[in-house]
Formats: structure tokens, sequence, C-alpha cells
């Protein structure tokens, strides 16, 4: 973790720094900070989209009547929702977003290895995502974003079914395109003088991120291709009445789909590890523990699939092989999560925004990850699968783990990307509005499950329309919940506070250029004066001597 | 004599964590009441894990609220903490022991589900799972014979190759699902909406889908198996509590999958011969009695949705 003083100067300083024009993010861009904000700005206007089809499916279930819509389109909702949550917002916004704006600037390149594969990714997602939309018109997919055949192949919505299919294929493509790009990037261009470990710990989860995304994505789009095969063309390879095997559609499926889940969250693990240490004024506890598990959690994570499918049709020396293999996920998962706290414990803790979204991040991932232990062990997934109990694991994991993370990031991250500050005022009132629907959402939905209430139905026993109603008012306080924050990024933007190159004082590279950076990243070239986490009073002295 | 107090405080506060999981284990509340064997099993291990998962809980959100009230910067300090970057010791500590937890896990977990299978023997795994099976449209809403039982296919709760040495002490019920009903035929041709089982005998349901995937479940049984088209898959399970419990189908299966509902009956052994007498009644003065019981495709739509209504209606009361 020691590293060698090179040279002192301060990059920023001695040029005027060139700002990038407004209309340069409505191009084919190839600039990686362009690209990034692009698909920030992109999967958060998706996370709306998502979020405003979430309230209607949560409105709906206000009631235990199927009252609202109708029932088909009921499903094509929470089938969309599901669809863009996860391949339109998350997906694209740690790996896209995050991943193109800070791996190369953590890593004092000047830009990505191919910035034109880079646009040509980012560039695909805009027709994915507008197809998704257009389909509302044709009547939406509605079999689940799992799209289990034989139901997705005998949909009443073969057009929709069909859209839905070449949005994914799109997409995944995309997502194959910027893996790629990744593990090149960040193998052969560090600055000289940065081995791997000196690198941000941001970048090892990118790493893992890219190599599950490479190895897994493939497979989803052999699955989809056959899929569409089969709805569009009467082929059979997963229907039973023409010899087909359904079962084997869901392998190939969650081959990809539970690595998707380390690509969702492997990179916000990234970004809390980037958060914390400055925000906390300590440095980052276990680095190379982090690290490794980064990796760790790669390699388990392709081989824990068929956990999906405990219920399904699937031999038994199955299911113990993929329990075991999932319980020990919890391993390398709980090494980052008690590296965090111990990081936290004894700092100087700065409870601005970024830092309380990431130690909300912690507190609600770790309930997902609890239950997550107890989905892993077979017996007791037996009775909680395809029930609420799921539901509300992977919201704690997805909701208050990756867009937890992700507003951490944001707020971290917003004056380095605008060159303006975030009101930390309106950043609190976000935080806490948030915080509240988050667990009043998704806190009951584990009763729910245990009780007896399966998920994606429109119409329920009305023993659970109490716990119901807690869920839809805390969806709708977490719909709210955005309305501080939006409003505080647009108006920051153009009138916030100016706001400096370091305004942290944190050490990783990208706090070395202006805010925002110039094309190019840095005037010389740039300095590696400290390691990333080199935070602690011993280390000030010597800070302070490097700068000056 | 800092030092011991601090020991003290913390051993103090790890009993009381534990203490405090334990009890959270044993009285938690969560579950709909255990109705089979197989429920009293999986109840036990659900409550270990979830006292072991209260304590990470506990131990982890107890650190943060205590870091952000003794660790928040005071006004004016500009300070940074103490520079450490690492603890060996504690880094393995931390790995190690939720190792041990999680094979521990793993293990008391492999227990509970070879006995809620009610076999120790696994030797039937060579064999299981793949085989398609084409026999189970034959043997429709007819009493299995031992031989069709031990050909029948092997996905499932219980393993293949394990059959019940007594078919007596079996009571066999096949199971056919459909957009959006369940139909269970008994010996007998009987066919009906409603599942009765008899208390205290083992059940064993083998089921096949007749269009998309669908899944048996039963909460207060704690077991659900998917039901596959074109393959058989089956459940056994040991009702224990007497009363009506709701059979749920929990894998999405279309626009009515909500109200893909009915009801199980856990009867004693006399009410469950007397019922089955009266369904035999029924079913050699109509055998048209259950709508549903014909194929979907001899239906008109109308039909087909009215047998729906009546499915619906008849749960919602419920």
């Amino acid at each position: 973790m020691t590293q060698t003083l090179t040279s002192t100067q301060s990059s920023s300083a001695g040029a005027e720094p060139q700002k990038t024009p407004w209309w340069e993010f409505f191009t084919f861009s190839v600039d990686h900070k362009v690209i990034g904000i692009q698909y920030l700005v992109t999967s958060f206007v998706f996370y709306l989209v998502g979020g405003a089809l979430a309230s209607i499916v949560r409105v709906e279930l206000a009631t235990p009547d199927s009252d609202l819509v109708d029932p088909a389109f009921y499903n094509s909702l929470f089938t969309m929702h599901g669809t863009v949550m996860i391949f339109l917002w998350i997906v694209p916004a740690v790996t896209g977003g995050f991943g193109n704006y800070l791996v190369p600037l953590m890593i004092g390149a000047r830009d990505m290895a191919f910035p034109k594969l880079n646009a040509i990714a980012f560039w695909l997602t805009i027709p994915a995502g507008l197809l998704l939309m257009g389909s509302f018109f044709v009547g939406p997919a509605s079999t689940g974003w799992t799209a289990y055949p034989p139901l997705s192949i005998l949909t009443d919505e073969h057009v929709g079914q069909a859209i839905w299919i070449l949005s994914i294929l799109l997409v995944g493509t995309s997502s194959i395109l910027a893996a790629v790009n990744f593990i090149v990037t960040i193998w052969s261009m560090r600055m000289k003088g940065m081995d791997l470990f000196s690198m941000p710990l941001f970048c090892w989860a990118m790493m893992a991120t890219s190599v599950l995304a490479l190895l897994a994505t493939p497979v989803l789009a052999g699955a989809m291709v056959l899929l569409g095969f089969d709805l569009l063309i009467g082929t059979n390879f997963f229907n039973p009445t023409g010899g087909g095997d359904p079962v084997v559609y869901q392998h190939l499926f969650w081959f990809y789909s539970h690595p998707a889940v380390y690509v969702m969250i492997l990179p916000v693990f990234g970004i809390i590890s980037e958060v914390i240490p400055p925000h906390s004024r300590k440095p980052i506890f276990g680095y190379k523990a982090i690290a490794y598990s980064s990796m760790m959690i790669c390699a388990l994570g392709l081989f824990v699939w068929a956990h999906h499918m405990f219920t399904s049709g699937t031999p038994d020396w199955l299911r113990v092989f993929f329990m075991v293999a999932t319980l020990l996920v919890a391993v390398p998962t709980g090494i980052k999560v008690f590296s965090w706290v111990a990081t936290l414990w004894g700092g100087k803790l700065r409870l601005d925004s970024p830092l309380l979204f990431a130690m909300g991040f912690i507190s609600t991932f770790l309930i997902g990850g609890l239950s997550g232990v107890m989905l892993g062990s077979a017996p007791i997934d037996i009775h909680v699968h395809d029930t609420y109990f799921v539901v509300a694991h992977f919201h704690y994991v997805l909701f208050g783990g990756s867009v937890f993370g992700i507003y951490a990031g944001l707020y971290h991250w917003f004056p380095k990307m605008t060159g303006r500050m975030l009101n930390e005022f309106w950043g609190k009132i976000h935080f806490v509005l948030t915080f509240i629907g988050m667990h009043l959402t998704f806190g009951p939905m584990h009763i729910l499950g245990l009780q007896g209430m399966p998920r994606r139905v429109a119409q329920y026993d009305p023993q659970f329309a109490p716990i119901n109603v807690i869920c839809t008012v805390g969806a709708l306080i977490l719909a709210f919940s955005t309305v501080p924050f939006v409003i505080n990024a647009v108006y920051s933007w153009f009138k916030g506070e100016q706001a400096p190159d370091n305004p942290w004082n944190a050490l990783t590279l990208e706090w070395t250029t202006s805010s925002p950076p110039i094309p190019h990243n840095w005037v010389g070239d740039p300095v590696l004066a400290t390691g990333p986490y080199d935070y602690g009073e011993e280390y000030k002295e010597d800070r302070q001597e490097a700068i000056a | 004599m800092k030092v011991n107090n601090k020991l003290i405080s913390l051993v103090v506060i790890i009993g009381l964590i534990v203490a405090a999981s334990i009890w959270y284990g044993r009285n938690n509340g969560l579950l709909p009441v255990a109705a089979g064997d197989e429920a009293i099993l999986y109840d036990g291990l659900f409550n270990t894990i979830l006292a072991i998962a209260a304590g990470f809980f506990l131990i982890v959100e107890g650190v943060l609220i205590y870091s952000i009230i003794k660790f928040r910067k005071r006004k004016g300090d500009e300070t940074d903490g103490p520079a450490i970057h690492e603890n060996l010791t504690l880094e393995i500590a931390w790995t190690a022991i939720p190792t041990v937890i999680v094979m521990w896990v793993a293990i008391y977990s492999f227990d509970v589900y070879t006995a809620m299978q009610g076999t120790q023997d696994l030797s039937g795994m060579a064999h299981g799972g793949m085989n398609h099976t084409v026999a189970h449209h034959e043997h429709g809403g007819m009493p299995m014979s031992k031989a069709t039982l031990a050909s029948s296919n092997n996905d499932g709760v219980r393993m293949a190759g394990v059959m019940p040495s007594e078919d007596a002490d079996v009571v066999a019920i096949n199971v056919s699902a459909m957009q959006f009903a369940w139909i269970f035929n008994y010996t007998d041709e009987i066919a009906t909406a409603e599942l009765h089982v008899p208390v205290g005998k083992k059940v064993r349901l083998n089921m096949n889908a007749v269009d998309v995937l669908h899944a048996f479940w039963v909460p207060q049984l704690r077991i659900k198996q998917d039901v596959i088209p074109g393959r058989e898959t089956y459940l056994e399970f040991t009702p224990r509590v007497v009363g009506e419990y709701p059979v749920v189908c929990a894998e999405l299966c279309g626009s009515y999958h909500g109200g893909m509902r009915t009801t199980m009956v856990i009867d004693t052994p006399e009410d469950y011969s007397k019922w089955l007498k009266e369904q035999q009644e029924v079913a050699s003065n109509d055998p048209e009695a259950i709508v549903a019981s014909r194929p979907i495709s001899q239906m008109s739509e109308q039909e087909y949705l009215a047998g729906k209504v009546a499915q619906m209606g008849m749960t919602s009361k419920k």
C-alpha cells in the first residue's frame, strides 16, 4: 500500500481548463466522461420510468382484488418494471455510468482503451430503451423479467415479447462491449507506477464485474435467440409439446442472471470503498481483502445460478451443490461489510450526504445479505421461493444496496462531474425520505412472503391487506423522495455553488484534475503522489510536503 | 484496570446480543401454523438461521449507530483519524468465523432437507431428475400401481428410487395444473377442485401441468414444487394438524395467476373416508360435475372463463 512518490506537480494549475460544450452530451462523443454522464442521465430517466411502473403496481396491491388495472396489464407492469430497473437503470448506471466516468480518471489514463466501441455500447442502449417503451403501444411483454417458457412462448403479447427479447439482446451486446473495454483499460492503461494493488478498489470491482459480464452475458444472448425462435418461427427448444425442455431455459437464463446481480452490486461495493475513506478520514481497512473478495465473488458467482431453481425440475445433488456454493458467497461479502465498518470505526465521520448514503447502504444491504443466506439454504428457499420474501430480499440488495450506493456515488462525484456542489440540506432530506420509504416498502414484504403471499399476483388473500397497505404507503414515500433529489440535481447543475477541484480532500487521481475535468483529463501527466487511501494524521505532513 | 473494564463490557454486550438473538429466533412469530411433519423440521431450521442472522444484524447495526454517535466529526476538528490499514488477526477472525457458520448452516440445511424428504438415502441421485415422463398421460386419473410409481419421474422433493415400502400407507393423488385451476385425481375416477388429505398419513402428489409452468405451494406445509408440462414432478408430506389451508400457485402462469388458489383440507381419517364416499357418489351421478376436468381444448372460451370465475369466486370467500 505504500506508494512511491514521483514528482510534485499540481496538474490542473497553469492552463485554462477547456469546457465540454453542452451539445456534446447529445452526440456520438468518444470522451469517456461524456459517455459516463450520458449513461447516468439516460439510466436515471429510466429509473423514473421504472419507479412510475412500480408505483402503479403498489397502488393496485393496496387492495386484495384486482381492481385498478386489467390483470394481464398488471403482469406487463411488473415485467417492464423489472426489466427497466435491471437492464436500463442499475446495470448501465453502475457499469456504463460510474465505470466509464471513473476508471480512466482513477488509473491516470486519458480515455478508455476503445473509445468508439465505448460510444457504440452506449448508443445501443438507446434503441433498446425506446423499443421497450414502444412496446407499450402494442401490448408489452407480460411474463416477468424471467420470461419463463412455455408461458413466454404461448403469450398473447407475441409482438411485445419479441420486442422484449430484441431489447435484451441489444443491452446484452452493449454490456459485452463495455466489459471488454473495461478489462483492457484496467489491465493495460494504468499509469506508470500504478500496479494492481495500488489501484483504487473501484477499479478492482469493475474488473471483477467485467469478467462476470463477459463470461455470462453471451449465455443469456443464446437463451434469448432460442426463445425468440420458439416464439416467432415455432421451433421447440423450450416448448415441451414439441419435445423441448423449459427447464433448460431456466439454466441458461440464470447462468447469466445470477451473475447479473453481482454485475449490479460489485461496482457499488467499489463506490462504497471509495466514498467511506475520504468522508471518515481513515484509510480503507483491509485493502487486499476487499480487492480479493471482489474476485472471489466473481468466481463463486458463476457457480450459484441454480439456487433460483430449487423448486424447479432439478435433481437433489444439484440442489446440494448450489446450496453450498451460494452460502459461501456470504464469506467474501461479509469481509467487505466488516472492512467498511472497521474503516468507519475511530474515524472523523463527516456525516454529509455521500457518507449518509454509504452508511445507509451498509445497514440496508446487510439485511439483504442476511436474508440471502437464509434463501441460500435449500429447504428454507423451497417455502419462500417465488414469494414476497424473495421480493423483499432482492429489493434490499438492489434498492438498499445498489440504489443507495448509486446515490452515495452521485453525491460524492457530482462536484467532479459538473463543477458544482449539490445542496447539502436537500441531500439530507432526500436521504431521510429514501431511508424511511425503503424500509416501509420492503421490510413488511418479508412477513408477507413467510405467511404465504406469492409474488407476481394482482389479487391476493384479504388477510394480507393491512401489510400491503403499509408497503404501498412506503412506495409512495419512496416515489416522492426522488423529487428533492431531482430538483437539487437540476438546480445545482446550473446554479449550484462552484465546486473546487477537490472538495472532499480525497486522494484518488480524479480529484487531481479540474472540476469538471478537461477533455483528456489532465494538462500534463497525472502524478501519483500518495496511495489512494493514505488518510490519517500520520500521512498528513507527507502530503502537505508533496503538494507544496 | 481500563483494559479489564473494556473487556468486561465487551463480554456483557456480546452476551446480551447472543441472548437477544436466541430469544428472537424462538419468538419471531413470522411463520404460519405448521400443519405437516416437514413444517416442524423447517421451523427449527428457520428459527436457528434467523437467530444467527439477528446476531450479525445487531453487531453490525450496533457498530454503525455507535460510530455515528462516537466518531462523528466535531465542529472545528479538521484532523484525520488514525492511519490503520489492517489488522490481520481481526481479518482472519471475520473470515474464519462466518466460513465455519455458513458451513454449519449448510450441513444443518442438508440434514433438514433429507429429513423433510423422509429419506437419508441419496443413492437415487445418479438417475435423478432428467428423464422425461411420457407415461404420465396414460395413467391420468387411474390408481397408480407400484410399478408405475417406480417408473415415474424423479424430480421433486422426494428422491427417486426410494419408494414407500407399502402402498397402503401412502395416499397417492394425481395433480393436474392448468391455467388457472388445480384438479386433484383420486382413485376410482374421482376428480375434485379441492384437495382433501387424511391427517397422519403420508401423502404423495404426482403432479403434471397441462399448459405452462405452475407451482404447488401450501404455506402451512412449507413445501413447494414446480409443476412442469411434459414431465412429472412430485411432493410428499405428512399432514399433522386438521384444518383448511390454502393451495397457492407460486409460479407466474398468466393473467389470473393470482386467482389460481384452492383449499387443502386436512381431515380426520373418518371425515376423509366420508368425503371420499360422497365424491364417489357425485362422480357416478354426474361425470361432468367438474367443468375444468375436461381438456381445455374441448371448451369454448365462455365455458373456460366460467370455470375460472367459479374457481376465483370460491377462493375469495376463504
